[in-house]
């Protein structure tokens, strides 16, 4: 325990920023993440115990986009994309078998694309650690915030998260679609004897989820290594939001992310070694004194 | 493979046969069970397949203690593993820093399990579903977490070093690996046995009405927090029993054995044997395990035959294998009956 460089940190505010802006960027691409988990239970109600995986492969894919075209733009559009039709690949063919069968069912048949697909990123990319690099546009000189420190492309990964939580917020509450989905949420058979083709949409949602946990690997792959099994931390990481914020709930999300970022960040200052334990307690204290999330509806 | 058999005798015994003919029945199994396997060591000198059994047997009390909760109680805990290393730990723990005997030991560690069960268990339980699963989850993490950053204690990423000391006690010495096998051997039978009594007892049918309407069985008068906390107890103990077989066999602690993946191959070995006849996890055990072997051996992307293995189990079989086994049986006596 170090409280004593988090009192410091506290009462600087160079330090005060640069902490806050690398929790934000940690809470950021959680939320990316979280958030197409969230979307994906709230409307096929299954947890997608693989999601970690899409995170990966959306991370390997931009690194190689951008290894052949040298464009940070289609790198992060090869991320979104690849990752979007692996997961309406995989909700099409493997989990709308297992709709309506037993959790644990569809938490095994998860846990083995978790098995496989680390197992074929080590085949195709190699089991080593790998690094993107930060693309030349962005190799400038960091802006200095009170006195913190804060490189561009954080601010860039912020904008683009915000965009995107903003896009689907408005999207899911305000565009025909956006009510559709609510609908198949709430009462699928409902919708589905209104004509409407309940599989295509879940089959949307998936690829929706499995693109923004992409687009969230695409952008951290210039930030972070990329290893085989690089999902499995985020995944957990993500479940904790998705709990902590109450499971279905975007806005809940977006406020777990955050929380878990600047836990993280800050956390790393005045408990070093038990940082993840600190999450694991705030789950814990979250969860016992209200079951369903910060921002969960009572059990549907 | 007494095992299956065991389980094939179950499915065809009449079903109303006494509770007393039942007991004294899978007592016989037991003890025929236990002759077969330490009379093993007399027919081969093989070094691994008496680990192989060592292994199973800490597996087995593992995996079969979460059914207790996943499949009799419907309680899905993702962090059962938590006590399966909790056990390790202390185990190791008070074998090393106070040198006490093996059964003195065991007997605290008991102790201990039950008290940190007791409370983690009084939060837990409260919970439905999906959110039980996860702060059993979280309170895994937390436990990991503690012997990760506590390394003046726990030797931290480590692990418990040094070995654990295995002293002698009333004729026994743990470090001859035909005792330690022997010693396996015993506690995995003694450890089903006892599972078995629980799940057949009174209150075993009252788990699983509690299961299968929660509701239904408050109205009854039963207590439900209390019956799920006190079944949440009882299987941490036998978990713990296979982290400290697991401890003497490694001779050792480490950080894996309190990890989330622990309880997830515990689930795994669950599915894979199935959840609704008491030999299933057992069998599951050994399915596994083998599995991991004979795969480790030949490739080293063993995710993906591995996965691919869970494939077929979900969604081809969509079932235990031990499952399968007892519903074909029981759809080729209704046949049979039929004619």
């Amino acid at each position: 325990m170090d409280l004593d460089a988090l009192a410091g940190c506290l009462a600087s505010s160079a330090c005060l920023v640069t902490q806050t802006t690398s929790g934000l960027i940690i809470g950021m691409l959680l939320f990316l993440v979280a958030v197409g988990l969230t979307l994906i239970f709230g409307v096929l109600k299954v947890v997608n115990f693989s999601h970690g995986a899409f995170y990966m492969f959306g991370a390997y894919f931009a690194m190689t986009a951008y290894q052949l075209t040298g464009s940070f733009a289609l790198a992060m559009l090869a991320g979104a994309a690849g990752t979007a039709v692996l997961g309406l690949v995989f909700e099409r063919v493997f989990m709308s078998r297992v709709y309506g069968a037993d959790v644990l069912m569809q938490l095994l048949v998860c846990y083995a694309f978790v098995l496989i697909f680390d197992d074929v990123v080590r085949l195709i990319w190699g089991p080593e650690f790998k690094a993107m690099g930060m693309p030349s546009a962005f190799q400038v000189m960091p802006l200095f915030i009170a006195g913190g420190v804060v490189p561009p492309y954080y601010l860039l990964l912020i904008g683009v998260a915000l965009v995107a939580a903003i896009v689907l917020g408005a999207g899911l509450s305000r565009t025909r679609i956006g009510k559709v989905i609510r609908a198949a949420a709430h009462n699928p058979g409902m919708v589905s004897a209104l004509g409407i083709n309940t599989g295509l949409i879940y089959g949307g949602v998936f690829a929706l989820g499995g693109m923004l946990a992409g687009l969230a690997g695409a952008l951290a792959a210039p930030v972070r290594s990329l290893t085989p099994g690089m999902g499995f931390s985020v995944l957990i990481e993500s479940f904790i939001v998705t709990v902590i914020g109450g499971m279905g709930s975007i806005l809940g999300a977006l406020i777990g992310a955050l929380l878990l970022g600047l836990i993280r960040s800050f956390g790393s200052l005045g408990f070093p070694l038990f940082t993840e334990g600190l999450m694991y307690l705030f789950m814990v204290i979250v969860l016992v004194s209200k079951p369903t999330g910060l921002f969960g509806k009572e059990a549907a | 493979m007494t095992e299956l058999e065991a389980g094939r005798a179950e499915r065809l015994a009449p079903v109303r046969s006494g509770a007393a003919l039942q007991r004294y029945r899978d007592v016989l199994i037991a003890l025929i069970a236990f002759a077969v396997l330490a009379s093993l060591p007399l027919f081969t000198g093989s070094k691994a397949l008496l680990d192989f059994v060592i292994r199973c047997s800490a597996y087995g009390l593992f995996a079969t203690s979460l059914n207790l909760l996943v499949g009799y109680t419907g309680l899905t805990s993702f962090g059962h593993g938590m006590f399966f290393g909790l056990g390790a730990y202390s185990f190791g723990l008070i074998m090393q820093k106070l040198g006490v005997p093996i059964p003195v030991a065991f007997v605290a560690t008991l102790a201990i399990t039950a008290a940190v069960a007791a409370v983690i268990g009084a939060i837990c339980v409260r919970l439905k579903e999906i959110y039980f699963a996860f702060v059993t989850l979280a309170f895994q993490m937390l436990i990991h977490s503690t012997i990760l950053s506590w390394a003046s204690f726990t030797g931290g990423d480590q692990g418990l070093r040094g070995g654990i000391p295995r002293p002698a006690f009333l004729g026994i010495n743990l470090a001859n690996h035909v005792h330690l096998y022997i010693a396996s051997c015993a506690l995995l039978v003694l450890g089903l046995l006892a599972m078995r009594q629980i799940a057949q007892s009174p209150f075993g049918y009252t788990l699983r009405m509690i299961r299968d309407n929660a509701a239904r069985a408050s109205f009854l008068g039963i207590d439900v927090w209390r019956a799920k906390l006190t079944v949440f107890v009882l299987a941490a103990l036998f978990a713990s029993m296979g982290g400290m077989v697991m401890a003497l066999f490694v001779s050792g602690a480490y950080p894996e054995f309190a990890y989330w993946t622990i309880s997830g191959e515990g689930i795994f070995i669950n599915m894979l044997g199935g959840v609704s006849t008491f030999l299933g996890p057992m069998v599951g055990t050994v399915l596994l395990l083998l599995l991991n072997d004979t795969v480790t051996r030949f490739t080293e992307y063993h995710g993906i035959v591995l996965g691919v293995v869970i494939l077929f189990f979900a969604l081809g079989l969509r079932k235990g294998l031990l499952d399968f086994v007892a519903e074909w049986f029981a759809q080729r006596r209704d046949a049979g009956e039929g004619r």
